[in-house]
């Protein structure tokens, strides 16, 4: 605690005291033309961000876990940008990487699990994965704030909603209790809840309230970032639509920065700007999600989208992938989802395919995508390639008999669906319907 | 907290104890031997004496409803009738004597249990794996186990047999009436010391290890997760997100034990004689002294109703889902 500004209200903490001294000039015209930017942020920049960097950059993340049978890399190379204001749905099946992608940014993580030395996760161009725990517990919820998942356990039952969310205001931002749960009421209007509700345990709200008290709780600090942890799975559909309409209005009035973890693809149509999709601990496609949903490239996003009910294309049967992801603490070699994907080909179990961004914005990971194809498939999966592939891989053979049926179905499945019309809160897409159908 | 919930609380512990006073009538009734027998032993009792006598005890009226109306309004009254032991002494004089004793030696022993056992075990599950929690876990599982008789038969041997530190038995010495208020405390302290010692450690395990898994098990829940979210230090997740939580069972266990505070561990007064009422449960049971006895029995129950809902009161403070 020796740096001059340490104490100043709402400064993120300098880990080098020496850094703080070069280029004043030059940092306060950088936090002008921040504040230019972000004249929304309630508070000044940490001392160390690059004015010029964007909000975050993530870069070859990879998250381990030590297990009894061998570590497992529940995260693998995964890498994205979060713009300012910008909404990042991070989707997949369950048990593919998302939350633990996103918790790994704070390296919120179980005692067991460990970030690769070559991560980095930029914030305004700070790397917090090289920062220890003490120095990276200041940028937690005052910098990057999560909204879990079933607020009922989230919030201590034994403790007043107004004084959960006073608590990081209070410790983080330095500012006195008194102050802090009047923020913390204003946060709770802010939300929809009166501010005298505030006095109530958790267990006297109901399961929507409590997400809200929840989201208010996440806005707290003012963050860069807002994580939404499958934020409105285990909530009924009504409150569901509700809750998406809430963050709808906050990314409006607040310009939040959000990403979104879920499994309903129609909750990241309808908030998200960008979708990444997951598979397997590594990122499938990415991209903008007009593009995706229209024109899904990748082989999993096609089944994934697939799998979602339209209530356009009636009496269609859904689609199921077959089989499930893989067990991760011995991953298919090559192209993850070859066991399971019907246009795999003999490059696929022994090559890693390689992530290839093409002129629409989109990145892909296929190998019927290479580098130079412009993201049109030009290994077209024909008889032959398909036949070479190895059939041991079990899941995928027999489920697949005709494998030129299955091409044709899933070209069909690519014709653009429109977008809006898998709209959150129809009945169908809340989590259990992945479960279901798998 | 809500009028209702204390007002419910309230009501239950009154009806659960006249519950126990029915019960305690029944029991004593069922039991072979009664005054007129004690009387009998005497093979000089006339008829007409006995007779007399049992008209003067009430023991000719039928037991329902007459001889149970007599014993509530005596008891309502705090009669608990004579002793046959303490020469017919009146059993609340005997109880009061030997209250405060036992109250002492098990209020003392709960409060050092439950601050170095809470302590002990929250340290524990908070570092769990870590050295102490090897020690302090492997040590409160041997403490548990050891029944107080054991405990107290070892301190007994090593601290007054072996090394003199502290004297073997009583509260106070016999003929130091005379001395100073201060040398007289002194005196009661040294030897209180090993009986309290004995029930501190005997019950330190049980706090521990159960403080242990609950810590544990609470460290585990996603408010937790939340806490280390919004960037607390581990200290503050420890105290004001994981503590107030993990206490709950512990308080549960703690009222159960003070209501054993009266009933103490018979074992630990034997051993080191000490005049409580676990001596005197054993004295009277050796005399058959059924009225003294009968005495006890509804104290400690009455006791242990009290602590219930002692803890219910606390509980409330301390959860509020349990209020509503």
């Amino acid at each position: 605690m020796t740096g001059p500004g340490r104490s100043a209200p709402g400064t993120v903490g300098d880990d080098d005291p020496d850094e703080a001294q070069d280029a004043v000039a030059a940092r306060a015209a950088a936090l002008d033309a921040q504040a230019l930017i972000r004249g929304r942020r309630q508070w000044p920049l940490p001392k160390q961000a690059d004015p010029n960097a964007p909000l975050l950059v993530v870069e070859h993340l990879t998250t381990r876990f030590k297990m009894a049978g061998g570590a497992i890399k529940a995260v693998d190379d995964v890498s994205f940008t979060l713009n300012d204001g910008e909404a990042l749905g991070i989707a997949g099946e369950s048990g593919c990487g998302k939350t633990t992608t996103a918790l790994s940014l704070v390296r919120l993580l179980p005692a067991n699990g460990r970030i690769g030395k070559d991560s980095s996760v930029k914030l305004f161009g700070i790397d917090l994965a090289k920062k220890s725990e003490d120095a990276l517990r200041r940028y937690r919820w005052r910098e990057i704030s999560i909204i879990f998942q079933g607020a009922m356990n989230a919030l201590n039952p034994v403790r007043r909603i107004n004084e959960q969310i006073a608590e990081p205001v209070e410790l983080r931002l330095r500012v006195n209790k008194t102050e802090a749960l009047k923020h913390a009421g204003e946060l709770l209007e802010l939300v929809g809840i009166p501010a005298r509700r505030g006095q109530a345990y958790p267990h006297e709200l109901s399961g929507g309230m409590r997400q809200r008290a929840m989201i208010a709780m996440a806005l707290a600090c003012d963050p860069a970032v807002v994580i939404g942890d499958e934020p409105t799975t285990a909530l009924d559909v009504m409150v569901q639509a509700q809750i998406l309409e809430l963050l709808e209005r906050l990314r409006r009035e607040l310009g939040l920065s959000l990403i979104l973890i879920t499994h309903d693809l129609s909750v990241i149509a309808e908030t998200c700007d960008r979708v990444m999709i997951m598979y397997a601990g590594k990122v499938a496609e990415e991209g903008a999600v007009d593009v995706i949903f229209r024109t899904p490239r990748h082989p999993y996003t096609q089944k994934l989208i697939g799998a979602f009910p339209n209530i356009h294309a009636d009496r269609r049967t859904l689609e199921v992938i077959p089989g499930s992801p893989p067990d991760l603490r011995e991953p298919p070699p090559g192209c993850r989802f070859h066991p399971r994907c019907p246009f795999a080909m003999a490059v696929c179990s022994v090559e890693v395919p390689p992530e290839v961004t093409f002129a629409d914005g989109v990145r892909v990971a296929c190998h019927l995508y290479p580098p130079g194809s412009g993201g049109v498939p030009v290994t077209r999966p024909t008889k032959d390639a398909i036949v070479q592939a190895p059939a041991d891989t079990g899941l995928g053979a027999g489920v697949f008999a005709d494998r030129d049926d299955a091409i044709d179905e899933l070209e069909a499945a690519v014709d653009p669906a429109p977008v809006h019309l898998l709209a959150p809160g129809h009945g169908l897409t809340d989590d259990r319907s992945l479960d279901e159908i798998q | 907290m809500g009028s209702r919930y204390l007002i419910r609380k309230v009501v239950g512990a009154c009806l659960t104890i006249f519950m126990i006073v029915i019960l305690n009538f029944v029991l004593f009734r069922m039991m072979p031997g009664s005054p007129d027998r004690i009387l009998l032993r005497n093979p000089n009792v006339t008829a007409d004496a006995m007779a007399a006598a049992r008209t003067r005890w009430g023991l000719d009226k039928p037991l329902i409803p007459d001889q149970l109306v007599d014993y509530l309004e005596a008891t309502a009254s705090g009669d608990l009738g004579f002793s046959f032991k303490f020469h017919g002494e009146q059993v609340t004089d005997v109880l009061a004597g030997r209250l405060w004793p036992t109250v002492i030696l098990f209020g003392a022993g709960e409060v050092l249990a439950i601050i170095f056992g809470l302590a002990l075990g929250a340290y524990s599950g908070w570092k769990r794996g870590g050295p102490i929690d090897y020690i302090g876990n492997g040590i409160s599982l041997i403490l548990y186990s050891m029944p107080y008789f054991v405990i107290g038969i070892l301190i007994l041997g090593v601290f007054a047999v072996g090394l003199h530190w502290f004297p073997t038995s009583g509260m106070l010495t016999i003929g130091g009436g005379d001395d100073t208020f201060a040398s007289q405390l002194l005196d009661f302290f040294g030897h209180l010391a090993l009986p309290v010692t004995t029930v501190a450690i005997g019950l330190i395990g049980q706090y521990s290890i159960l403080m242990r898994s609950s810590v544990i098990e609470t460290l585990g829940e996603d408010y937790v997760t939340t806490a280390r979210a919004k960037g607390l230090t581990s200290g503050r997740i420890l105290r004001s997100h994981a503590l107030p939580n993990a206490l709950l069972p512990a308080v549960t266990l703690i009222a159960i034990n003070l209501g054993y505070v009266i009933g103490g561990a018979i074992t630990v007064e034997v051993v080191f004689n000490w005049p409580g009422l676990g001596t005197l449960t054993v004295t009277a049971l050796e005399a058959r002294d059924y009225p003294v006895l009968q005495g006890i029995f509804l104290l400690l129950s009455i006791s242990v109703v009290l602590a219930n809902l002692v803890a219910d009161l606390i509980y409330g403070r301390l959860d509020p889902r349990v209020r509503s």
